[in-house]
């Protein structure tokens, strides 16, 4: 290797002269530029249709505009005061921004945001806008009058943290931490803290169906791996059957299965294992979750064990044999750890779909086999608060990376083959 | 030779046969006995059943039929891991997750030996194949010479008073497979261990073995002593398989206290020696070793029979020339000699008489 501090004349050069760096990047520069135009449709199409939206989706979780954004008068107020009482400059500033609001028809949305951090305050910002433009000095009695509402502190605290252009306030509720009125964090309502339950049933439901895809998805591949091809396609057909077959098809069937009018449970009164009035609640519950998801993850388990198993030639088992190993210890020292680059790819795999699973928890869960994706959809859809549905597929996105990264250190990413 | 065993039986196939679809026999009817200390060689093509017997007998098989006794014991149920023979497969089969030093520990852990124990067994398999220094590198960081050397000393870490060996030299270079071949034969002297070996190759068959087992289409076609097999080989199918051979087609013509005149298709008389000709007029292949042809009328036995024969093809191999004639219609007969000072290189075109010892020729069955 050539130093760019050696003396020049120890300098590898080619036979015209030109050392030698150069010329090998002149000789390779146009299949390297070649290579590059071949993946730039790529390279577009992963930006606009990967990172652009995930950048977004960041940008959306601590995105603060709907309350700053028309009212600036308050919000230059509340920077001018840290930590101050309202006084009459502050109730004038509101008023102003309310007035301002109401005529650009912003007030909705700003009601809207206070009434995340506190419940019932939205239509106070509605009706006071509508009057706000007959107000007069004082304007903090003027509008107390309004409404005694405004003296609240605890409105006050979340106007103030609404006033920045960015926040953390959507982070600090996925997290179940709420406002109170001195403006401090605090942990929500026993009642109402719904989502570190729900991002703790998901990723504990994860495991469990990861752990069932590999205890079913393990004998499946080694049978693949080991059956004479003929029958080994065969069986792959089966395996991937399930994949050629709507998501939505293969779960109503499920549906028809486990409910407690369904095929399961008749079979099982038919022939007397459990009585008419027991019947087995499977759906609409954890278990069917399960049930379902494991079914549709299980290929995402038995593709990447087939793939490593594969590649493990008979002749170790046969030599461990041959060295005095009973079958087990065979499996167990000389099998088992040669599948671990599999095991570990089909459980990271199936562990991040199931994390981010939405269509089956939401047809078959019911109430406690809904999973935290259901909940990012929930406020997509229905609650339109999208800045909270963003902060929480934020903190599921860190969490499969976190688990990324873990893996890596653990069993070392290049350790794992997907196919 | 350099040692007779005795054969005390000490492996014994009893009319063994097998079948992997129960239509068509893969081995037919093996009877071998093969005795303590031995080297044998089963030497075949794919698909002659040598790899199956020797599956069989490191219990990776079962037999369809007839007993496999090992120093007098049927082990035809006894599961692999309870035989104690050792096997160098292949393509070494050296696990990959483990160490050179864990993958020598591994038969000893699990026949439960202590720990200093196992060191010093491990230390001393590695230096009888002069790879202790390796013992903390990985399979996948030694080259392939090394990785037979390690699964050479795996199969022996145990003291097994059997090793089988499946084809272990097919990965390596020429060079490499000729030193292994003396190194395993070695190690066979001086540690008095029975080896089945097979292969395809009759180099190494003649190399290495007290005696070789010609396999094919599941029989044994002949089993004998290297030099035996290539001298005096029984049939038409070993004397082809084992070394180069040449064939002339005839019809006998007569028979005198074993030795045999062969009349050719064009005509010719040859003289040969009867191995499983029994009548006039039977027809016949006489083999013939490249190295056995004379070409010299001077260095003839009197009375030999000549055949008239056409230079084609004139080889120049270094220490031998190696010329291909025309001989009786046939393209493909060689005939080898030495390169000796004052040697002549014949040319092609060139119109000579080629002959042979009685002795040398053999009137086999046609197959």
């Amino acid at each position: 290797m050539a130093n760019a501090d050696m003396p020049a004349d120890t300098m590898l050069r080619t036979a015209d002269g030109q050392p030698l760096k150069s010329a090998l990047a002149k000789a390779s520069r146009k299949a390297r530029i070649r290579a590059f135009l071949l993946v730039v449709p790529l390279l577009i199409f992963v930006l606009l249709t990967f990172v652009i939206p995930i950048g977004q989706m960041l940008s959306r979780s601590v995105n603060n505009d709907q309350f700053s954004e028309s009212m600036i008068n308050i919000g230059v107020w509340f920077d001018e005061n840290p930590n101050a009482e309202p006084d009459e400059a502050a109730y004038a500033a509101l008023a102003a921004d309310l007035v301002y609001s109401a005529a650009n028809r912003m007030i909705g949305n700003a009601g809207t945001r206070i009434n995340y951090e506190v419940p019932g305050t939205r239509s106070l910002f509605t009706s006071s806008g509508r009057k706000a433009k007959n107000l007069k000095a004082p304007f903090k009695e003027a509008l107390l009058e309004l409404d005694e509402d405004w003296a609240r502190p605890d409105l006050w605290a979340a106007m103030r943290s609404a006033s920045g252009t960015t926040t953390f306030n959507f982070y600090q509720a996925a997290v179940d931490r709420k406002i109170n009125a001195d403006g401090q964090f605090e942990r929500a309502d026993e009642n109402s803290r719904i989502y570190m339950t729900l991002f703790g049933r998901t990723f504990a439901l994860s495991v469990v169906i990861t752990g069932l895809c590999l205890l079913l998805g393990f004998p499946i591949a080694h049978l693949l791996a080991t059956l004479p091809l003929r029958k080994a396609s065969l069986l792959m057909i089966l395996v991937l059957l399930p994949f050629w077959t709507s998501l939505l098809v293969r779960t109503t069937s499920w549906m028809v299965l486990l409910q407690g009018q369904g095929v399961i449970n008749n079979v099982l009164v038919s022939l007397g294992i459990v009585t008419e009035d027991g019947r087995l609640e499977m759906m609409y519950n954890q278990t069917g979750t399960i049930i379902a998801m494991t079914h549709i993850l299980l290929p995402f388990m038995i593709l990447p064990l087939y793939s490593v198993m594969k590649t493990i030639p008979p002749s170790y088992a046969r030599a461990a044999r041959s060295l005095g190993a009973t079958s087990w210890t065979t499996f167990r020292r000389i099998y088992l750890p040669q599948t671990v680059s599999g095991i570990g790819a089909g459980g990271i795999l199936c562990f991040i779909l199931a994390v981010g699973y939405y269509i089956t928890p939401a047809l078959v869960g019911g109430a406690d086999g809904t999973l935290i994706s259901n909940q990012i959809a929930f406020h997509m859809q229905n609650s339109l608060n999208w800045s909270l549905a963003a902060a929480l597929a934020t903190m599921l996105l860190a969490s499969v990376l976190i688990l990324y990264w873990a893996y890596d250190r653990l069993v070392g990413i290049d350790n794992m083959k997907l196919g | 030779m350099v040692n007779e065993p005795q054969n005390d039986g000490f492996v014994v196939f009893d009319h063994v046969q097998k079948s992997y679809d129960g239509e068509a026999l893969v081995v037919k009817d093996l009877n071998l006995s093969i005795g303590k200390g031995e080297f044998l060689t089963m030497l075949g093509p794919s698909g002659s059943g040598k790899t199956t017997c020797l599956m069989m007998l490191a219990g990776f098989e079962t037999a369809t039929h007839g007993d496999i006794r090992l120093e007098g014991r049927p082990i035809n149920e006894v599961p692999p891991h309870k035989r104690g023979i050792g096997m160098v497969f292949q393509n070494y089969a050296l696990f990959p997750h483990m160490t050179v030093g864990e993958n020598l520990s591994f038969p000893l852990e699990v026949r439960g030996m202590g720990k200093s124990e196992r060191e010093a067994k491990v230390k001393r398999a590695l230096d009888m194949v002069q790879m202790y220094s390796f013992i903390n590198r990985r399979p996948a960081q030694l080259s392939g010479g090394q990785q037979q050397r390690i699964a050479l000393a795996r199969a022996l870490v145990f003291d097994p008073g059997l090793v089988l060996m499946d084809e272990p030299l097919g990965a390596l270079d020429k060079q490499l497979r000729e030193h292994m071949q003396f190194e395993i034969k070695h190690l066979h002297e001086s540690l008095g261990i029975t080896v089945v070996y097979v292969t395809h190759d009759q180099g190494e068959a003649l190399t290495m073995s007290d005696r070789v087992a010609v396999f094919n289409d599941g029989r044994i076609q002949q089993l004998a002593p290297p030099d035996e097999l290539y001298e005096r080989p029984q049939n038409s199918f070993v004397a082809q398989f084992i070394g180069e051979n040449n064939k002339l087609e005839g019809v006998v013509e007569s028979i005198d206290n074993g030795r045999a005149l062969v009349r050719l298709g064009t005509g010719e008389l040859i003289d040969a020696t009867a191995v499983n000709v029994t009548a006039k007029g039977q027809k016949t292949v006489v083999s013939i070793r490249p190295e056995r042809v004379e070409y010299k009328a001077e260095l003839l036995p009197s009375g030999a029979h000549t055949v008239d024969a056409e230079v084609l093809e004139f080889i120049y191999m270094g220490d031998l020339f190696r010329t291909r004639l025309r001989v009786a219609g046939s393209d493909d007969f060689v005939i080898k000699s030495r390169n000796t000072s004052g040697q002549r290189m014949l040319k092609p075109g060139e119109k000579i008489k080629i002959g042979w010892a009685p002795d040398d020729a053999r009137a086999l069955e046609p197959s």
